[in-house]
């Protein structure tokens, strides 16, 4: 599904290089997870594969279902299937969150050819997919994160997941600004898009949101490389002792 | 203090290029009287405080500049709206365009044809308020107006009007100049609509005087944007009684010196006052002027400045809006936003924003603000597969609903906003 070879990645404005070779393979319907300690680099990898500005890819390659992601722009990798549920959602005044979910879903299923959904159907999903979120009709109308709290930022990035049926989905420290009802209400959500043909990449710094999405893999993050990978046992290992150990024997 | 030799000679160019009626009847006093003060305050020149970030030049000149006309395929602009339609053809009302002039709650009629008489009740109007609105600014263009108006309407709503008033300007004429002054009295209790849309003619300057009694409301909605080469200048003054409503919104495209100022005196307790505007501007010949002056010389009222532009291309976008609350207005309500939305760096937003506050117990509250579109927001809405010129026209059209939400028909309100899309969608270039 998601393949990364090689990744080296610097900032654009600055001599400064955040990724130094990542590999990586997500298998389809698997979910990756990658912790890893503040500065490792591993927002800058979500980042890069939705292609935010700002980032150059020095060397290495990136793909999607063997289509190279890097040369595509942010709105055909979304097409492509791609989906980063943000770490801090964006609040767009003015645009209502309806809105904003239809026009991301017709402007997705054009780009495929596909015919846009009329108002009506688009409702009845949404109401649907909305309320297993405990989404409400007052979250729907409002514009999009204006005034919302962080879990209700977080559940909607749910829902724009849900909506859009993404294949890859990368989530960005989604459990960060949750209290534990939130983090359950969110993984729900997200273990219930769970399936064959839909990948997940979990960027965490915590155990605690792997107990409710249950990884396949678990990968360590330092300093711009994937350091050591292994099953879910990892993450109780980091939990218990912290990155140091890990890290030293790595060194 | 004597006027600087460039009025003097502008001023006496463009006045003897015009002559008064011959036969003005009612209108006769106040026209010379206007016509004494234009001469001596001058037409406008770029060094007036007012008009330094616009420059006069073309609405002045004894000659309007050659204007193309214009075909559109999108239907008028209030073609959903049931209206009573008043046309005028380059500056001269078009009896066969027009609906007949009747309507319930209201009287309806021509300022030319009104002039046979020597008595009218617009007198204490007509000039009336203009004059009033002289200070502490001067705005001669609309003297002007009040010397050498030809043609227009005369308003008198007694009731609740049965329908609004929809005045459609034609322009058939590349050299057409048209002055034009409408008046409208609302009676105590009475409400009506007044809707404005298309050319007027190459060149215009329309003054509206509008008297809103007590408990009356009036509401306004103009678009400006047929005309791609329009040269104007607009102006509202309005005195509002004891808990009146005034509410004026006008959606500008397109054009190349458009000057829209609105004048209002709150002289009744408890009445409100909302003047709104949006205005998308392209090109380097692009530039649009708000100029609003809003006096509190009552309790307890309510004023809102709403002002949104946006810029691409060269275009400039002006804003001078006051507050100005009077000794004893107190409680007076005032707020003002103007905010200009730059979509390249090549565009200007010129705001002089200003609260002048003689009473001790009021909230007054301004803003303005300048800047490009949002590239967080941009990339939230491609990541979710939005193409980037789609989504910049969605963050577009967000940055101007606040200044749409102030149109109460939401069906106007509807319009108004998928011409802003159909706006926005046209290639650049």
């Amino acid at each position: 599904m998601l393949e990364i070879k090689n990744l080296h990645v610097k900032l654009e404005e600055e001599e400064k290089q955040i990724l130094k070779g990542v590999n990586l393979t997500v298998e389809a319907g698997k979910v990756h997870a990658i912790m890893g300690p503040n500065g490792s680099g591993k927002s800058t990898l979500s980042y890069v594969l939705s292609g935010r500005d700002g980032y150059e890819v020095t060397d290495g390659e990136a793909s999607l279902d063997g289509e190279d992601l890097l040369d595509l722009e942010p709105e055909e990798r979304a097409a492509a299937g791609l989906f980063l549920a943000f770490q801090y959602p964006v609040e767009i005044p003015g645009v209502g969150n309806m809105t904003f979910l239809r026009t991301a879903v017709n402007a997705q299923r054009k780009s495929r050819g596909e015919e846009e959904l009329s108002a009506a159907d688009f409702l009845k999903v949404v109401r649907e997919r909305a309320k297993t979120l405990k989404i409400d009709a007052d979250m729907l109308k409002r514009p999009v994160n204006v005034g919302f709290s962080g879990g209700e930022k977080k559940r909607n990035e749910i829902l724009q997941m849900a909506m859009l049926e993404p294949k890859m989905c990368i989530l960005d420290e989604t459990d960060s600004g949750l209290d534990v009802d939130a983090m359950k209400l969110v993984s729900e959500g997200v273990n219930a898009l769970r399936s064959e043909g839909r990948s997940f990449l979990v960027i965490t710094h915590y155990q605690r949101l792997l107990d409710h999405i249950k990884p396949d893999v678990v990968h360590i993050m330092a300093n711009g490389r994937i350091v050591k990978t292994g099953g879910p046992e990892l993450a109780l290992e980091v939990e218990n002792n912290g990155y140091a150990d890990i890290l030293a024997e790595v060194e | 203090m004597a006027l600087p030799k460039v009025k003097i000679d502008t001023t006496e160019a463009r006045l003897n290029a015009l002559s008064l009626p011959a036969a003005a009847g009612w209108t006769q006093t106040a026209r010379q009287d206007a016509l004494s003060r234009v001469t001596e305050m001058g037409l406008p020149i770029k060094r007036d405080e007012y008009w330094r970030y616009t420059d006069p030049t073309a609405l002045t000149s004894v000659e309007p500049v050659a204007a193309s006309v214009y075909a559109s395929e999108n239907g008028d602009v209030f073609g959903s709206t049931e209206c009573l339609h008043v046309v005028f053809v380059d500056g001269v009302f078009d009896a066969e365009a027009s609906d007949e002039l009747t309507l319930d709650g209201v009287t309806i009629e021509r300022l030319a044809d009104s002039q046979s008489a020597d008595i009218h009740w617009a007198k204490d109007l007509f000039g009336a308020l203009e004059t009033a609105g002289q200070n502490p600014v001067q705005r001669p263009l609309a003297t002007l107006n009040t010397a050498f108006a030809t043609d227009g309407l005369i308003i008198r709503a007694s009731g609740k009007a049965a329908k609004p008033i929809h005045v459609s300007y034609l322009q058939t004429k590349t050299d057409s100049d048209a002055i034009l002054r409408h008046l409208v009295q609302v009676d105590a209790g009475a409400e009506v609509t007044l809707l404005e849309s298309g050319p007027a003619a190459a060149r215009f300057n329309i003054v509206t005087e509008v008297s809103v009694a007590d408990t009356a409301s009036f509401h306004h909605v103009r678009a400006q944007g047929r005309d791609h080469e329009r040269r104007a200048a607009t102006a509202i003054f309005a005195r509002l009684g004891t808990e009146s409503a005034f509410k004026s919104f006008t959606m500008t495209a397109n054009g190349v010196m458009t000057r829209n100022e609105v004048v209002i005196e709150l002289t009744g307790d408890d009445s409100i006052a909302h003047v709104a505007g949006v205005c998308i501007g392209a090109g380097r010949d692009f530039h649009h002027d708000d100029t609003v002056f809003i006096t509190h010389d009552a309790e307890r009222c309510e004023s809102r400045q709403v002002f949104k532009k946006v810029l691409r291309d060269n275009a400039t976008g002006v804003f001078q809006g006051k507050i100005l609350v009077k000794e004893g207005a107190q409680k007076t309500d005032g707020y003002q936003i103007s905010q200009g939305l730059l979509l390249d760096d090549d565009s200007n937003f010129l705001a002089k924003p200003e609260l002048e506050i003689y009473a001790d117990d009021v909230a007054c509250s301004h803003g303005s603000t300048c800047g490009a579109i949002d590239e967080t927001a941009i990339y939230y809405l491609r990541s979710r597969g939005v193409p980037k010129a789609e989504a910049t026209d969605l963050l577009t059209l967000a940055f101007l609903a606040e200044a749409l939400d102030e149109i109460d028909d939401e069906t106007i309100a509807e319009t108004l906003r998928d011409r802003l899309a159909i706006w926005l969608e046209r290639p650049q270039g």
